[in-house]
């Protein structure tokens, strides 16, 4: 075991415990923001940079700071470690640095971006980003390719994170996507635009913290806040069959593996559950799904006020009719 | 004249062979380790020899050799990492085109000391032509005996294989090297874990600049207590140069550590002063990714005292008024240079090496090269200076490799010493084509 202190308060976790994992187990407002890191995923996360926080204190045994901000996400504790957040102007300089270099090459396309409403980047620019940008040459465009009959990928809105390359490495057969070229022209594809068809590949639409990977059979279907999320199951040969139902009205717009509170898949579903199984006979359901309150999915009302504007114009139009 | 180790008989008609480099004492500290000194001594007289990394950051070679892990039945590696690609260095082209027998003896040498089976020399794509020179010399190695198995009728074997590169800069970042050697993309691994514990294909690894590698016979033939004895302080031994640019005698020298900058330039043993006359200007003193400085600074540290080619003189005063050896590419810019085109340069270099795995570099160098491109060409808009800067403090220290420091550090130090010079740009667009007001701004 080793204790660790990260903004002034102290835990106990296992050895092997990264900075970040610490932090999400104290929980609150001091957990380090994550674009690239994905639980369920070895070797993933370093990549992205906005986990960076300052090590005041190596550990017990070596007392020294770190030299660098580190990677929370892949930087283990050490027993005696002391660790600054949110308290160290320098870790949200840097940070607020990261966040820009993030977003000069988006496209910011979020009214027409699917990902808008569950988008960590947007996440992260609240948070973090600066009201303006200082970016002016033009951005950085690529084509959106179509990676098998299910996903659609929009290279310009890549952060570059590298989830989906491990999700296609670690839960699939094999791997048949990476990056090609290099520095700001590189982009994630298959080789030579094949298509991914192995059957948990739409996991790769889940762990992509942007909207780069969209879900063909649900794109500028619906806002996602506007759809109920629900918790169903069924039985599946393949994969847990655990999944979350997003529903308008009686209808299954789309399916997703159930997300834990850091936006990361709890189980990888199979293609099958996600794509085929649109109907809401196939599914048991279990009841809503808890949502952070603070997401803008929970303002869930949208619908209701429409329904209920409609009843009353015709109540008013019945008043006009009577008055007459 | 200084004294030469590396260099010693580089103008004796084809030392390039075997038979000639043998004659003039080559090999001698292959048989000597091999027959006379354990593993363990010869990492020990590294250590007190005091030889530090020459690939850049000068890290001690005895401490990163003491640093090998050593499980047992797993394989160790030597990789010798001649993937030169910082501009302004040529040192170890020179070196293995003329003498490629001193690199595979210190490699022989330097692998019986940590116990390593087989070692590679990664040399970058456009080394194509010494690549070829080495495979020669390895081949007439083996037909020797100095190669294969039971060297020299001992009970040590080793084996060594050239590999090219593709010519890409990251993969002289040693990790980003190991991984373009097992044939996946040249990116830089995230450390922990350090290629001593899993390097090569898993396995602890040691990977070492060409230069340093080719010290190693020296020490074993003499002792680490004798090559401390040359050079100044924690700075021991001699250090190739490649010096380049506005200087009467371009070309890789190789001097004592200690003598002058001002030695180095105005003498005629070396650089031979500067190039019709003119003034000083700046100097990078190794390799792009140095902080320049002024030539009031290179000569002169802060307190005033003259300064001296050694890892620690040349970085007196810390970033603000010194620099760094780095990998001894010294560049020196006459009066009329401009140093915001030499940027210009620079940062559209560091632009196309960035790898792309994390957003700092991979979108701060594309951003600098842009902002400088437009001050180049007269299109500079107020407040670029700072905005520049502000850009390299936030790439800086922030990423995974040594490279984002490597594009931040040039920037940073141009705007520092340099900034009326930036201004000028921007505020004088009309000028900037004449080369006459900034001989003015310099007097």
């Amino acid at each position: 075991m080793a204790k660790v202190t990260i903004d002034g308060q102290s835990i106990e976790v296992p050895d092997g415990t990264t900075i970040l994992q610490a932090a999400r187990m104290i929980g609150g407002d001091n957990v380090p923001p994550a674009m690239c890191y994905h639980s369920k995923l070895k070797t993933s996360g370093g990549y992205c940079r906005t986990c960076i926080v300052k090590v005041s204190k190596g550990s017990d045994k070596d007392p020294r700071p770190m030299p660098k901000l580190v990677p929370s996400c892949r930087t283990t504790v050490m027993d005696g470690m002391e660790v600054q957040n949110n308290t160290s102007p320098e870790v949200l300089e840097a940070r607020r640095g990261v966040v820009e270099f993030l977003l000069i090459n988006h496209p910011l396309d979020c009214p027409i971006c699917d990902q808008a409403g569950e988008c960590h980047l947007q996440d992260l620019g609240y948070e973090n980003g600066a009201a303006k940008t200082r970016y002016d040459f033009p951005r950085r465009k690529f084509n959106m390719i179509d990676i098998g009959p299910y996903i659609k990928m929009h290279m310009t809105r890549c952060i570059m994170c590298f989830r989906c390359v491990k999700v296609a490495d670690q839960i699939t057969d094999n791997r048949v996507h990476g990056m090609i070229n290099r520095g700001d022209a590189s982009e994630i594809s298959t080789y030579i635009e094949k298509a991914i068809t192995n059957d948990f590949s739409g996991n790769m639409i889940d762990v992509c913290p942007v909207g780069a990977l969209t879900d063909k059979t649900f794109r500028f279907k619906s806002r996602v806040w506007f759809t109920k999320p629900m918790d169903a199951h069924r039985d599946c040969k393949k994969c847990s069959g655990k999944v979350a139902l997003w529903e308008k009205g009686n209808e299954v717009l789309r399916v997703t593996s159930r997300k834990d509170k850091w936006g990361e898949s709890e189980e990888w579903i199979c293609n099958e559950c996600r794509f085929e199984k649109k109907n809401i006979k196939d599914w048991v359901i279990e009841g809503p799904r808890h949502i952070d309150r603070h997401s803008v999915i929970s303002l869930n009302h949208y619908e209701n006020v429409v329904a209920k504007l409609k009843i009353d114009i015709a109540k008013q139009q019945k008043q006009l009719v009577d008055k007459k | 004249m200084g004294k030469k180790i590396l260099l010693e008989h580089i103008n004796v008609p084809g030392i390039n062979t075997l038979e000639v480099y043998r004659q003039n004492g080559g090999y001698a500290s292959v048989e000597k380790a091999l027959k006379t000194m354990a593993p363990e001594v010869i990492v020990e007289e590294v250590k007190k020899s005091g030889l530090r990394g020459r690939g850049g950051a000068g890290f001690p070679t005895g401490m990163k050799w003491s640093f090998l892990a050593k499980p047992e039945g797993v394989e160790r590696y030597l990789v010798v990492n001649a993937d030169e690609s910082e501009p302004g260095t040529f040192k170890d082209r020179y070196l293995m085109e003329k003498i490629p027998h001193i690199l595979l003896e210190g490699m022989i040498t330097s692998s019986f000391a940590l116990g390593a089976k087989t070692s590679c020399i990664y040399i970058r794509g456009e080394y194509f032509y010494v690549a070829r020179i080495l495979e020669t010399a390895i081949e007439e190695a083996y037909a020797a005996g100095l190669l294969g198995k039971n060297i020299l009728g001992t009970n040590f074997s080793h084996d060594i294989f050239v590999q090219v590169g593709a010519g890409a800069y990251i993969c002289g970042e040693e990790t980003a090297l190991l991984e373009s050697l097992e044939g996946k993309r040249g990116n830089p691994r995230i450390k922990p874990p350090f290629p001593a514990v899993a390097g090569l294909y898993g396995c602890p690894t040691v990977v070492n600049n060409v230069e340093t590698i080719a010290s190693v016979p020296y020490i074993v033939m003499n002792g680490g207590d004798d090559y401390a004895k040359i050079g100044i302080g924690r700075s021991t031994g001699t250090k190739l140069i490649s010096a380049s640019g506005h200087i009467n005698k371009p070309g890789v020298y190789e001097i004592e550590m200690g003598i002058t900058v001002e030695d180095f330039i105005y003498s005629e043993e070396y650089c031979g002063g500067i190039l019709n006359g003119r003034k000083l200007k700046a100097v990078v003193a190794g390799g792009s990714s140095v902080p320049i400085l002024p030539a009031d600074l290179i000569l002169k540290t802060e307190k005033g005292e003259p300064r001296l080619m050694s890892y620690e003189s040349l970085s007196d005063g810390g970033f603000a008024t010194g620099t760094m050896l780095g990998s001894g590419g010294f560049m020196v810019y006459d009066e009329t240079t401009s140093i915001v085109k030499n940027l210009y340069t620079f940062a559209r270099f560091y632009h196309h090496e960035s790898c792309g795995q994390c957003s700092p570099c991979r979108e701060g160098t594309g951003w600098m090269e842009k902002i400088l491109h437009r001050i180049v060409e007269g299109h500079g808009k107020h407040g670029d200076t700072d905005l520049l800067f502000d850009i390299q403090r936030k790439i800086e220290g922030n990423t995974i490799c040594p490279l984002g420091d490597a594009a931040a550090w040039p920037v940073a130090s141009a705007i520092r010493h340099f900034r009326a010079e930036f201004e000028e740009y921007i505020n004088h667009p009309e000028r900037i084509k004449n080369v006459k007001h900034l001989q003015e701004l310099v007097s």
